[in-house]
């Protein structure tokens, strides 16, 4: 793919680390009482993986919600590229992280070409006076948003239906159209929830091939996920949530071989039960 | 939870078409064509035949054998299109019941206003009735016709390519047509004979739509979109020219473009941001002021003339500013909440030009407005062109057609361009447009400006249209006509704005017997409008996918973030 996937955005590090993209420190979201999220950090480096896996409830997507400016967390602090993440989803999107939805929000009404139009606003900046007068930079940044949503829609497999409504496409096809939004925002850290939720095996085994074809971009990608199989083979970290903190971080095997996360997952072992082949099972789904 | 959604539109699709196929090719009821038949003579017959014993100046020669005028010539027309039912064209169940029900509607209400100004039932004659039996026989054969009720199988019409001198004849044809039926309209004085009248039109065209003609002429005024436009502009100023100097439907007309295009502004608010605004009629107050103040008006606080070219601008701004500063606080809420604070800022505004005598002179308000004066050129004096006269309101008609069609230039511009994608993503999905990066707040406020713009543009030239301002023309039934016009047009298109406010002028002045009960005839219209058609007359095409996939609850499953969401 010769398509200039990933953005601007990248380039020489302004500050941080060896290449870190994102570091969220000890985030805490709490809802009245109860504590959503609590002091979780994690960190991003360019061009990885990482898996964010948890029980339901753990509070993977309110964390989500933290990074991308959906929630205003309680308290904690997010730096992408070196620089302090403030303000409201618009302009956390606008510094470069981008994220799909776990139950798909594409714009169901606008076709596929035009909901990833809409992706490239944030990188656009046609005045009301030059859209009005159809002036050269109108017309400049139409062309280029969309010659880029084309490529997009190519890049993950959707030119043919360009023109269809969102709503009209195929599931599998709108969880594409939905990263191909993402990306049209030009972002330096990619948050996928659940991206194959849903998805049958053939599906499932497109996404993951759609997700390591991005992430050879040099893209750097967080991805929630209660598919086994996809986070083990693709992630190069792997951290676990279990009721609002982190319970562990590492490498798919270090986490696949903790006892605790097998816990986690299906309650403490009864006394005198059989522990082993447990782990097959914490693909299923609830 | 998700998984079952993703059907319908993978292999279901094959199965919905040969379900549609097989539809078509079910049998029709063999009764169906004798009915119809009989339905035709039947209302034939009762055309031609008296609707009335006696003659009361009834209008229409309702007494007479043969001559059928007026109604009776409307139901003998409607009456050819029943006999659709034998031609095998998709569509012509519902073009069938269109006509039959047109001809009942027109024959019921014209035998009840003749029994009623007639005295009684005895003054209806036969006629009236066997057009009504022929109307009820058309209507039950219409009924019979077995047809796949699916919308879109007359987008084959859309596909068909025509030789382009055809395409664009038929585009001046449907104009022209629309401009006679308008004059022709217009002569019509009695309230009867023009509601027989617009009844007419309404179910002709029901019938012509039914059987693609709506898509076919969408479709080929697309494909010749200069053509067109330039069509319509010259159809537009060719009116002043067929009212043989009179000026009363001319000035109609003027107010008709200035409400048009205050209603384009609001299309920007509610049709594509989807914001409920129902105080947009202060703005338009706030231009006609400035207007008025600026003008040297007779009775006048200010005495200060500023050119019009200069004050449609200031007048513009200022709104636009006033947009600004109430769109600010509230625009944070959302749906019904909006709604009711804009309705508030509407009051205010009436309320503050009522009282606020030292500058708006309070109730008496400002009057005696001058007439645009510019550049010598005096918009009063009436001029004759091509030797017909036209009169002093003729120059305003043509200031307002310019002023639409530059409401219209910005509206579809707008729509055209990353800030109309911007608003419609936030009609539809609000949190996601936000994590597109759409500053929302911004663009909220944005639209709720360029409206406040259009209606201030439009509000200083009513000042003078009006030759006067004052509070009473601002309160919340004016912000609920504009919106009507705006619903009963259709949502998020121009030539529903324009339709909507023209239906919303014209019928009140020529039903002045009905004057007191016109909104009464409105709401009823609306709630009939939102249970037919809530689309609008002319449906945005992306307006009438969601309204139809909303009653269609099966669809929706398609869409699992709705589904959650609900």
């Amino acid at each position: 793919m010769s398509t200039p996937l990933v953005s601007r955005q990248r380039g020489p590090d302004p500050g941080g680390g060896a290449g870190e993209v994102l570091v969220a420190r000890d985030i805490t979201k709490k809802f009245g009482g109860l504590t959503a999220v609590n002091q979780v950090s994690l960190t991003v480096r360019d061009g990885e993986i990482v898996g964010l896996i948890g029980p339901n409830g753990a509070g993977k997507t309110t964390f989500f919600n933290c990074l991308t400016g959906m929630e205003t967390p309680t308290s904690g602090e997010i730096t992408f590229r070196g620089r302090r993440l403030s303000g409201g989803a618009d302009r956390i999107t606008k510094a470069g992280l981008a994220r799909t939805f776990q139950n798909i929000r594409l714009f169901p009404f606008m076709t596929a070409v035009e909901n990833v139009q809409v992706g490239r606003h944030c990188r656009t900046r046609t005045g009301v006076l030059s859209a009005v007068f159809r002036g050269p930079r109108h017309r400049r940044e139409e062309r280029e948003s969309i010659q880029r949503a084309r490529e997009l829609l190519d890049f993950v497999g959707l030119s043919r239906v360009e023109a269809e409504l969102a709503r009209s496409l195929p599931y599998g096809d709108q969880r594409r159209l939905e990263i191909a939004r993402a990306l049209a925002t030009d972002p330096g850290l990619l948050l996928l929830d659940e991206p194959t939720a849903g998805m049958n095996p053939q599906e499932t085994r497109d996404a993951m091939l759609l997700v390591r074809r991005i992430r050879d971009t040099g893209l750097a990608i967080v991805v929630i996920e209660h598919d086994m199989r996809f986070i083990f083979s693709l992630c190069d970290r792997v951290a676990v949530l279990v009721q609002g903190a982190k319970l562990l971080e590492g490498s798919a095997e270090q986490v696949q071989a903790d006892e605790r996360v097998i816990e986690a997952y299906l309650g403490a072992p009864v006394v005198g039960a059989p522990v082993d082949g447990a782990s097959g099972d914490a693909e299923t789904r609830s | 939870m998700t998984t079952p959604s993703m059907d319908p539109d993978g292999s279901g699709r094959t199965g919905r078409v040969a379900a549609i196929r097989s539809a078509t090719r079910a049998r029709t009821a063999p009764l169906t064509v004798p009915l119809a038949a009989a339905g035709a003579a039947l209302t034939v017959a009762g055309s031609l035949t008296p609707w009335a014993t006696f003659f009361f100046g009834y209008p229409g020669k309702v007494t007479l054998t043969g001559f059928p005028g007026g109604a009776r010539l409307y139901t003998l027309l409607l009456a050819v299109g029943l006999l659709l039912v034998v031609a095998r064209i998709a569509g012509r169940r519902r073009a069938v019941l269109a006509c039959a029900l047109g001809i009942v509607a027109i024959s019921v209400g014209n035998l009840l206003a003749i029994a009623s100004s007639g005295g009684g039932l005895g003054a209806v004659a036969y006629g009236a009735w066997l057009t009504v039996a022929g109307g009820v026989l058309g209507a039950l054969a219409g009924d019979a016709v077995r047809e796949p009720a699916d919308s879109e199988r007359n987008l084959r019409w859309g596909r068909l390519w025509v030789w382009a001198p055809l395409e664009i004849l038929l585009i001046a044809l449907v104009l022209g047509g629309l401009l006679v039926a308008i004059v022709i309209g217009l002569k019509i004085n009695e309230s009867s004979a023009f509601v027989s009248y617009l009844a007419f039109l309404g179910f002709a065209a029901a019938a012509a739509v039914a059987l693609g003609a709506g898509t076919l002429v969408s479709y080929v005024s697309e494909r010749h979109r200069t053509v067109t436009l330039a069509a319509a502009a010259i159809t537009a100023a060719a009116f002043p020219f067929t009212q043989g100097g009179d000026s009363y439907w001319i000035r109609v007309a003027a107010s008709i473009g200035v409400f048009a295009a205050a209603a384009i502004g609001l299309n920007i608010v509610v049709g594509l941001a989807g914001l409920l605004d129902l105080g947009y009629v202060a703005f338009f107050g706030v231009g006609a002021y400035v207007s008025a103040l600026l003008s040297n008006a007779t009775f006048t606080t200010v005495h200060v003339h500023v050119p019009f070219g200069a004050v449609i601008v200031l007048g513009a701004l200022t709104s636009a500013f006033f947009g600004v500063i109430i769109g600010a606080p509230t625009l944070r809420l959302r749906g019904d909440y909006l709604a009711i604070v804009t309705l508030g800022f509407g009051e205010i505004f009436r309320i503050v030009a009522n009282n606020w005598d030292g500058l708006t002179r309070g109730p008496n308000g400002i009057s005696g407005v001058p007439n645009i004066n510019a550049n010598g050129f005096d918009f009063g004096q009436p001029h004759t062109v091509f030797g017909i006269v036209l009169p002093g309101f003729a120059n305003y008609y043509f200031l307002e057609l310019l002023l639409v069609a530059g409401v219209m230039v910005i509206f579809a511009n707008l729509n055209r361009s990353r800030i109309g994608r911007a608003w419609v993503a936030i009609r539809e999905d609000e949190l996601a447009a936000r994590a597109m990066g759409i500053n929302t707040v911004a663009l909220k406020l944005l639209a709720f400006a360029m409206g406040a713009f259009l209606a201030g543009a439009a509000g200083t030239v009513n000042a003078h249209v009006t030759t006067q301002v004052s509070p009473d023309s601002y309160t919340f039934l004016e912000s609920a006509l504009l919106l009507s016009a705006v619903v009963l047009g259709g949502m998020g298109t121009l030539p529903g704005a324009v339709l909507g406010s023209t239906l919303l002028f014209v019928i009140p002045e020529k039903l002045r017997t009905f004057q007191d009960k016109r909104l009464l005839l409105f709401g009823l219209a609306l709630i009939l409008m939102m249970r037919f058609r809530p689309e609008g007359l002319i449906a945005s095409r992306r307006r009438q996918r969601e309204l139809l996939s909303e009653e269609s609850g099966a669809d929706a499953m398609s869409q699992p973030g709705q589904v959650a969401r609900a």
